[in-house]
């Protein structure tokens, strides 16, 4: 179970990154969401077989991370995790599309290969820059910012209280996985079946504790309704930061800017 | 007329699946007391307790606070005098923050902004956890989370608490340092606990309750004093009241 330990710890650690206090953490929180909803607009929406013009993009995410003080190697192991589950849906390109595209010398490379690369090139700057935009802005805060941004209030608050209990249920079911294992002595216990009844048992205590939370919040006056507590600012910094980004995306996605870089280096130096 | 009344009427409970958890509990706790609810493991207490601000239905029976019956009209007001501290603080910091949640409470009472600002720092302060206002409660440790949950009540300035197994769990020092704490309140004040020393320090009364009823009502030192009663509701003697295991002195000899 060192596994489920080990992603809270992490979780937690995404979450304590969040307390820094630099330009981009100073931000309101909804500028930087709308800023990584353009983000992602932009890249997913290239064609499939884009590879070159997809890589300006990678300035976003350096830019955040050094802007924000993020470390660098936490995020990309993050980004890494997720890695093949990428993978497995890129994987078979290469074998049904043979069509060769692209000619290295006398190397052919084929449109499968160059659409797995892209969907490769792809996730790790959307699944990046997620995880940049939590570590810079808070989970809660994420939350709060849709729903100023038009989010229906229910979900806000079903995401929050999940990432609230994410924390509770993985200790609780780390817990009864380990007594399992302890005491099935480095076997299988009795397979499935004693597995079934212990996620079983989860389900139940769970059910248990949203009852006891549930009279937690009767009893202080909840009649349905979260009330906010806190204001925030959309200034001039905020609409800076949104509008900068975005011209640079639009730009971008409909501009290819490697091959303008390179034909400008080839024409100046023929 | 005083707020801080509890009385409790011939309560009757009977869970769905059978099981008779109060069979006929009466007593009256006044103004300012501070009254320990001691018992065995399944006695009652907790189930007890979950009446005091309407969670669970009595079978039989009623209950007033401050003269008030409880009832479905009264609820919302019921639930504002009696402040409930539940012995999980995971059950009860549900929100993002430790600020969130000590807001929470005041906010659905519908104070303005300024206002629950103000009562959230100042009962922040007084639990000692002014310093944690910004945390998210999984960042917390046993004893800040007790001590936030018992502000998350403290901030709707309830006349009664009620606290399930306060002591439960804590380390020697944050267990001191919430008794320390709840001996400062002049609200009425409700414990259920397996800490009996913790009653002996802090309760000038305590109600034994055993197999759902009423056994024995009356101040901690004549209670603790009559091991017949403590035997025959599976509880014994608090530790600072038995012998010394090394010299063998009795320091409750005298009292009884």
């Amino acid at each position: 179970m060192a596994s489920i330990h080990n992603a809270v710890l992490d979780l937690k650690r995404l979450d304590l990154l969040a307390n820094g206090n630099s330009s981009i953490h100073r931000l309101d929180a909804r500028a930087k969401v709308l800023v990584t909803l353009i983000f992602t607009i932009c890249v997913v929406s290239n064609d499939r077989y884009e590879l070159t013009a997809l890589f300006p993009f990678f300035i976003f995410p350096v830019a955040m991370i050094s802007l924000a003080n993020l470390p660098p190697l936490f995020i990309m192991k993050k980004i890494a995790l997720l890695c093949p589950f990428v993978v497995a849906v890129g994987i078979f390109n290469p074998v049904f599309d043979r069509v060769i595209i692209l000619q290295l010398g006398s190397i052919g490379i084929s449109g499968g290969w160059i659409s797995f690369a892209s969907i490769m090139a792809r996730s790790t700057l959307t699944v990046g820059a997620a995880f940049i935009l939590v570590a810079s802005t808070g989970f809660t805060a994420v939350c709060q910012a849709l729903e100023g941004l038009g989010m229906p209030k229910v979900f806000a608050v079903q995401l929050l209280f999940l990432y609230r209990y994410i924390f509770v249920l993985t200790e609780e079911s780390g817990r009864a996985s380990r007594a399992r294992e302890l005491r099935s002595c480095g076997k299988k216990g009795q397979g499935i079946h004693s597995f079934g009844s212990l996620v079983g048992h989860l389900l139940l205590r769970t059910w248990q504790r949203a009852e006891r939370i549930h009279m937690a919040m009767l009893a202080r006056g909840f009649t349905g309704a979260f009330h906010a507590s806190r204001q925030s600012r959309f200034g001039i910094p905020e609409i800076r930061f949104v509008l900068a980004w975005s011209a640079l995306f639009i730009f971008l996605r409909f501009q290819n800017a490697s091959q303008l870089l390179g034909s400008l280096v080839t024409g100046l130096f023929p | 007329m005083s707020h801080h009344i509890v009385e409790v009427r011939n309560l009757q409970h009977v869970y769905s699946d059978g099981t008779a958890a109060l069979k006929d509990i009466s007593f009256i706790i006044t103004h300012g007391e501070s009254v320990g609810i001691i018992g065995a493991n399944g006695a009652g207490k907790s189930t007890l307790l979950q009446h005091l601000n309407g969670s669970l239905e009595p079978t039989g029976g009623s209950i007033h606070i401050g003269h008030t019956p409880l009832s479905k009209g009264t609820l919302p007001d019921i639930r504002r005098t009696v402040g409930m501290v539940f012995q999980d603080p995971d059950d009860q910091l549900f929100m993002p923050t430790v600020y969130d949640d000590v807001a929470f409470g005041p906010l659905n009472l519908g104070y303005s902004i300024d206002d629950v600002e103000q009562r959230v720092t100042e009962v922040l302060e007084l639990v000692g956890a002014g310093h944690l206002r910004d945390k998210p409660p999984y960042h917390l440790s046993g004893g800040e989370k007790k001590r936030v949950a018992i502000a998350t009540v403290l901030s709707m300035s309830p006349d009664i608490l009620v606290m399930d197994e306060p002591t439960n769990g804590l380390d020697p020092f944050a267990r001191r340092q919430l008794m320390k704490l709840m001996k400062d309140f002049k609200h009425t004040r409700i414990f259920t606990s397996h800490d009996l020393d913790m009653v002996l320090e802090l309760c000038g009364r305590v109600i034994v309750l055993h197999e759902g009823e009423v056994w024995a009502d009356g101040p901690p030192l004549e209670i603790f004093g009559n091991s017949k009663l403590l035997a025959e509701c599976r509880l014994e003697k608090p530790l600072s009241m038995q012998g010394c295991p090394v010299c063998g002195n009795n320091p409750a000899k005298d009292i009884n």
